[in-house]
């Protein structure tokens, strides 16, 4: 495959624009905390971060909501991150929110615990006192992602008005808030998919192996291929399968999609997203249950 | 990419028209044409439409992300679209024309770098004409290009455009724009838009994808007007940067170079700049839009809140202010009412003195009598601060000419101001 070349220009224009994003949350808000999944858009986040706060640390912890049902991979590369940064790590479980009876496990072979984890958000929010949560949402990933503000104000319920959100304007940020009231910010919001593989290509920032082609043992459920793994209730018609796949998102295992893919570096994957006709969404499933699952799912406090 | 080819960096537009100008359709092309929309995106809106009982794919679909959008047929909010081709990459604001109009354009129009706005050949310049083109203007953009859409339904008339195009340009003339493209087009058959139309053979400028694609978005600020809002002070408590103390910011306008002689504003302490700080490395120099670390020569006292200046340019240090006001709260503006006033990273209180007078944007008439500022209007007012503020004018600099009033109760952005004076 050739090589590729960058436009480095819009990519130091997206990143002067998110470093400002990261200065105004820390200038604006008392306890902010950058939410981690392991995926890519967190880590490229993280990298923000550091840069934005150079040669200070980060001066915020990450906070990962913990479904239980995680690529094994994503743990060990969470820890070792946080460790190289010596940023705080705060871990909220979702098992211990079910523990709590504060949520019910879904049933049936599409459970999953992604909606459960707007509960264990939002308690960790309070628990924490936090008045932050910096997300990796970007706006061109989803509909309903491209209504959303830098800074999105949510409200003493932890719920997102779409109808009424604050206008925003030049790089003015209103972060004010009443008690109990909280802000996603969200730096990356002007990137698109490509923009953060570019990026990451550019950066040199070293990614978790699901990104890259391996073997997996997987299962085809309705045109998407999803990771196997022992919590996974398969249907009759279903079967296990070993292939050379590569994750396009990361998310909790039950609704992460998987490409089949060769590539095995950075170049092939900027290639292959270049090319791809298929939204990075189209293998969540997720986002599949309803056309406005997203919306829904933001107003209860979803990230 | 060619090596050789100058990097040309994102292009910001915002596109004006309504519904009936066929702007959803110029938009939909675009992405289309350019291969922007992915296939399970095309599956999904094809099968709302279908389910709608449209014949053709409703493009609008695309962009009307919130459920009460796509059941009421309507633009709530501006969308944020993005789209590339090979050659650069694009960040789209689309406004909606139905409802809140001024708000909306006036939002999207803030970060854009162009206006595309849209004029129908059936009607030429009309009322809404004059409003986009007052706005873009107002907001300072760099270039504005007129779509004269439809086309094919005056037959692709040269005779007819050319009188248009005298239209538009005594429009710009009276509003002050500098940088107009008018090109024919239909967005509906593609005329014009990526591909150059057979039709409208008579035409020779260039496309609209072709000249968004090349035009050059220049730092046109003079080099000396160079403004740095601290926004946070870096202060490592670690052994290896144990006395460093490091402000970060993004700069505004022109460039700052290590050596340059400079103020900090309000305190008027004069200091040298050390170095200009990014990760792990210093620059020779920061660029309007570069968000850096300066560190200074001198051990002085600096905040966020304060401004770092050239010496030899500095902006108005004042609690007096005349700005053009557009209000965006269903709370009509009140006269001696306080609010809190946002510009570049400080926030004071303020008041409101006078209504001096009201725009009407339909007809650029000022109107001395109304003192009535309510949502969507645009009006020329005069704020008293409780702290000095460093400004500039609005066309010498974005971030230092312009400001946003925050209702102290709700916390609500009430309006968004530039500094005329």
């Amino acid at each position: 495959m050739n090589n590729i070349k960058i436009d480095t220009r819009h990519l130091r224009q997206l990143e002067n624009e998110s470093i400002f994003i990261m200065r105004e949350i820390v200038a604006q808000f008392e306890r902010p905390a950058l939410l981690f999944s392991g995926g890519k858009d967190s880590i490229v986040l993280v990298h923000l971060a550091k840069k934005a706060f150079w040669p200070g640390k980060i001066p915020f912890p990450l906070l990962h909501i913990d479904t239980g049902h995680n690529f094994q991979e994503t743990l060990d590369y969470r820890d070792n991150l946080a460790k190289e940064l010596g940023c705080e790590l705060l871990i909220a479980y979702v098992q211990e929110s079910i523990d709590k009876g504060r949520c019910v496990e879904e049933k049936g072979v599409n459970a999953s615990r992604n909606k459960l984890q707007t509960v264990t958000l939002l308690d960790a929010i309070e628990e924490y006192k936090l008045d932050c949560a910096i997300g990796g949402g970007r706006r061109d990933e989803e509909k309903a992602r491209a209504k959303e503000r830098f800074f999105s104000h949510r409200d003493e319920f932890g719920q997102w008005d779409p109808k009424n959100q604050r206008p925003e304007l030049w790089n003015i940020f209103n972060g004010r808030k009443n008690m109990g009231e909280h802000f996603r910010v969200f730096p990356i919001s002007n990137w698109t998919e490509l923009d953060v593989w570019q990026y990451i290509m550019q950066e040199k920032i070293v990614m978790p192996n699901l990104y890259y082609t391996h073997h997996r043992k997987v299962f085809n459920r309705d045109g998407v291929w999803l990771a196997w793994a022992p919590f996974m209730q398969l249907k009759e018609t279903e079967e296990i399968v070993e292939l050379d796949v590569r994750c396009r998102t990361i998310g909790d295992i039950t609704c992460t999609g998987v490409t089949l893919s060769t590539a095995d570096n950075l170049n092939d994957i900027v290639s292959e997203i270049a090319a791809s006709r298929i939204t990075e969404r189209g293998g969540r499933s997720d986002d599949k249950r309803s056309e406005a699952a997203m919306e829904d799912r933001k107003k209860e406090g979803y990230f | 990419m060619n090596n050789t080819k100058p990097e040309i960096g994102l292009l910001r537009f915002t596109t004006a028209g309504s519904v009936d100008d066929g702007k959803s359709t110029l938009i939909g092309r675009l992405l289309y044409d350019s291969k922007s929309i992915f296939e399970d995106q095309l599956k999904s809106i094809t099968e709302t439409s279908k389910r709608r009982g449209n014949d053709e794919v409703d493009l609008s679909l695309l962009t009307d992300g919130l459920r009460a959008e796509r059941e009421q047929g309507i633009t709530i909010d501006v969308a944020y679209r993005y789209f590339s081709t090979p050659n650069r990459k694009f960040i789209i604001a689309d406004t909606p024309g139905h409802i809140q109009y001024t708000r909306n354009m006036v939002t999207g129009a803030s970060t854009a770098d162009v206006a595309v706005i849209l004029v129908d050949a059936r009607n030429g310049v009309i009322e809404q004409t004059i409003r986009h083109t007052f706005i873009a203007s107002l907001l300072n953009l760099k270039h504005i290009i007129f779509c004269v859409n439809k086309m094919d339904l005056i037959n692709f008339s040269q005779e007819k455009f050319l009188q248009i195009e005298t239209e538009i340009k005594l429009l710009a003339k009276k509003v002050g724009a500098n940088n107009i493209h008018i090109i024919p087009i239909s967005a509906k058959f593609g005329d014009n838009v990526v591909d150059k139309s057979n039709t409208l053979s008579w035409f020779e400028g260039e496309t609209l994808l072709q000249l968004l694609e090349t035009i050059r978005i220049a730092d046109d600020y003079s080099d000396k007007c160079a403004r740095f809002p601290v926004q946070y002070v870096i202060r490592p408590h670690d052994d290896k940067y144990h006395d460093y103390r490091g402000y970060a910011g993004r700069l505004s306008g022109g460039k700052m170079y290590p050596g340059e002689l400079v103020t900090i504003l309000p305190s008027m302490l004069v200091s040298r700049i050390k170095s200009i700080d990014v990760f792990e490395k210093s620059l020779p120099e920061a660029k309007s839009g570069d968000s850096v670390t300066i560190v200074l020569e001198d051990d002085i006292d600096v905040s966020r809140g304060n401004m770092i200046v050239p010496s030899e340019n500095i902006p108005q240090v004042t609690k007096d202010l005349e700005i053009m006001m557009c209000w965006f709260n269903e709370k009509p503006l009140m006269i001696r009412g306080k609010y809190v006033l946002r510009h570049s990273s400080s926030e004071v209180k303020c008041m409101v003195m006078a209504v001096n007078h009201k725009i009407n944007i339909n007809t650029l008439e000022p109107d001395y009598k109304d003192q009535n500022v309510k949502m969507n209007d645009i009006a020329n007012i005069t704020i008293k601060t409780t702290a000095p503020i460093f400004i500039d004018d609005y066309k010498k600099n974005q971030v230092s000419g312009s400001l946003i009033l925050v209702d102290e109760a709700t916390n609500e952005t009430v309006g968004a101001g530039m500094v005329v004076k």
